[in-house]
């Protein structure tokens, strides 16, 4: 396919891996804060392309990963209602809640159903006035004017029956969250390619600033992974620190005003609470007053729910590149993509479904036996 | 969940009120809402993620990219054959 193909041409990742070995003379970190470049690096080994001084830890951008388990037990128990119809991205069927998962309640009787499109579930709602057509509202910037239109259509044709359960995250906050930790080894960011295609790259000119740390908004195919690993490394080898953008040929500077402007419309920024790292200030999005007639969260009343993350699981490490996914003792073990213990397991941009479904745990395990 | 996908708008529409589009990726043709590109036009390529274009592809800028990353492969014979492989 056009604009596909040609991004993962071999010849010209090996010049490019060729080129970036050429100009590496010491150790550095960076990291892609999204998901879909984890798995871009993953499927095509781009990680065994680079030179070993040069480590690629996994960020934060999996919306299905950082949904909070309240969020998610909510909806299961949403579903488990017999008035209601829960429609959601396919990606949140698997994800386990505390005690269950979407599939589950599905299979106890619950009506729930998966969408590409925020629209679909708006034709839900309209085929079926007596139900309460409810929407799990989650992702990053890339989705959040998606789902702000399916709103705002919502309200304009006089719907009374849908409603979001909202779950946005922002990428700006998050990247200073994580530079701000004392525990962050990141010296370069891959700026997630298509959340600027909505945002533009603005946002982002004051991170640079802030941290004097190098930002690439790069793409997701291999080429464009690679292109933007070399531009980094030119930046931090000459100890310069800007904002480039790698994928011009989807991202502008201002990004894509009308997407901004019904997610203005329909959003405000508010707290957010992420999976496994916590609270992170002004990193989201909730519904606003003239929409809250619209909220999940303020119709439905499930009563008290207690979350409870399963122990073993080190998903708030992983997301936050502190660890990989292979130094988890249940990796490929107890956690997989058919019993998964965390969600970077379930989704198909989270870090550890990327290590499984790419034989990096086979790979681990024959290492392990050479060293024994 | 970010992912998006580039593809061929064949034929505009207007559907409820708001301008939508039939895009072909590869084989596969789906019916896409353009109500964030009002730009796009028969023929501009898209990127489109849960069924709304976000960007027309700058079938320029695509082209320049490309162009220069193919000028790098022609340069590579001129690299040692391990560096070019490896």
């Amino acid at each position: 396919m056009k604009y596909l193909d040609e991004y993962r041409d071999a010849r010209i990742a090996r010049v490019l891996a060729a080129d970036i070995a050429a100009h590496v003379t010491r150790p550095w970190v960076l990291m892609e804060i999204c998901g879909g470049q984890t798995h871009t690096i993953m499927r095509y080994g781009i990680d065994d392309l680079l030179p070993r001084s040069l480590e690629l830890v996994h960020g934060p951008g999996c919306p299905v990963c950082v949904t909070p388990l309240e969020t998610i037990d909510k909806a299961i128990a949403l579903a488990a209602r017999p008035d209601v119809i829960l429609v959601s991205y396919g990606d949140m069927l698997r994800v386990p809640g505390s005690h269950s998962d979407l599939f589950h309640a599905k299979a106890q009787g619950g009506d729930v159903r998966f969408a590409y499109s925020p629209t679909e579930a708006v034709k839900i709602a309209r085929s079926n006035p007596d139900r309460n057509v409810i929407f799990l509202a989650i992702g990053f910037e890339t989705t959040a004017p998606a789902n702000a239109m399916a709103v705002w259509q919502a309200k304009q044709e006089g719907l009374t029956n849908f409603s979001l359960l909202v779950s946005h995250v922002l990428v700006p906050p998050a990247i200073r969250a994580l530079m701000a930790s004392e525990n962050n080894r990141v010296q370069g960011f891959i700026a997630p390619g298509h959340v600027c295609t909505v945002m533009g790259c603005e946002e982002y000119e004051a991170l640079v600033r802030d941290f004097r740390i190098p930002i690439m908004v790069g793409g997701f195919e291999p080429v464009d992974l690679l292109e933007a690993v070399l531009m980094l490394v030119k930046q931090l080898e000459a100890g310069i620190a800007r904002l480039e953008n790698q994928y011009v040929r989807s991202v502008s500077y201002r990004g894509n005003v009308p997407a901004q402007k019904i997610m203005a419309e329909v959003f405000e920024v508010a707290d957010q609470k992420w999976r496994g790292i916590g609270v992170i200030p002004q990193s989201g999005l909730r519904l606003r007053q003239d929409y809250a007639a619209y909220d999940a969260n303020l119709i439905f009343d499930v009563g008290a729910l207690t979350v409870d993350e399963p122990a073993e699981c080190i998903s708030a490490q992983v997301l936050q590149g502190l660890k990989k996914p292979t130094d988890c003792p249940a990796f490929a073990l107890r956690c997989t993509p058919e019993n998964p213990l965390g969600a970077p397991m379930v989704s198909t941009e989270g870090a550890c479904a990327a290590y499984y479904h790419y034989r990096r745990h086979v790979a681990g395990q024959e290492e392990a036996c050479v060293e024994r | 969940m970010c992912l998006a996908i580039p593809g061929k708008v064949l034929e505009i529409q207007a559907q409820q009120e708001m301008r939508a589009a039939r895009v072909q990726f590869g084989g596969i043709v789906r019916q896409v809402s353009l109500a964030f590109v009002p730009e796009a036009k028969v023929g501009d390529y898209v990127m489109v993620h849960v069924g709304f274009a976000i960007s027309v592809v700058d079938a320029l800028e695509a082209e320049r990219t490309y162009r220069a990353l193919s000028e790098m492969e022609l340069l590579a014979g001129e690299l040692p054959p391990s560096a070019a492989e490896n």
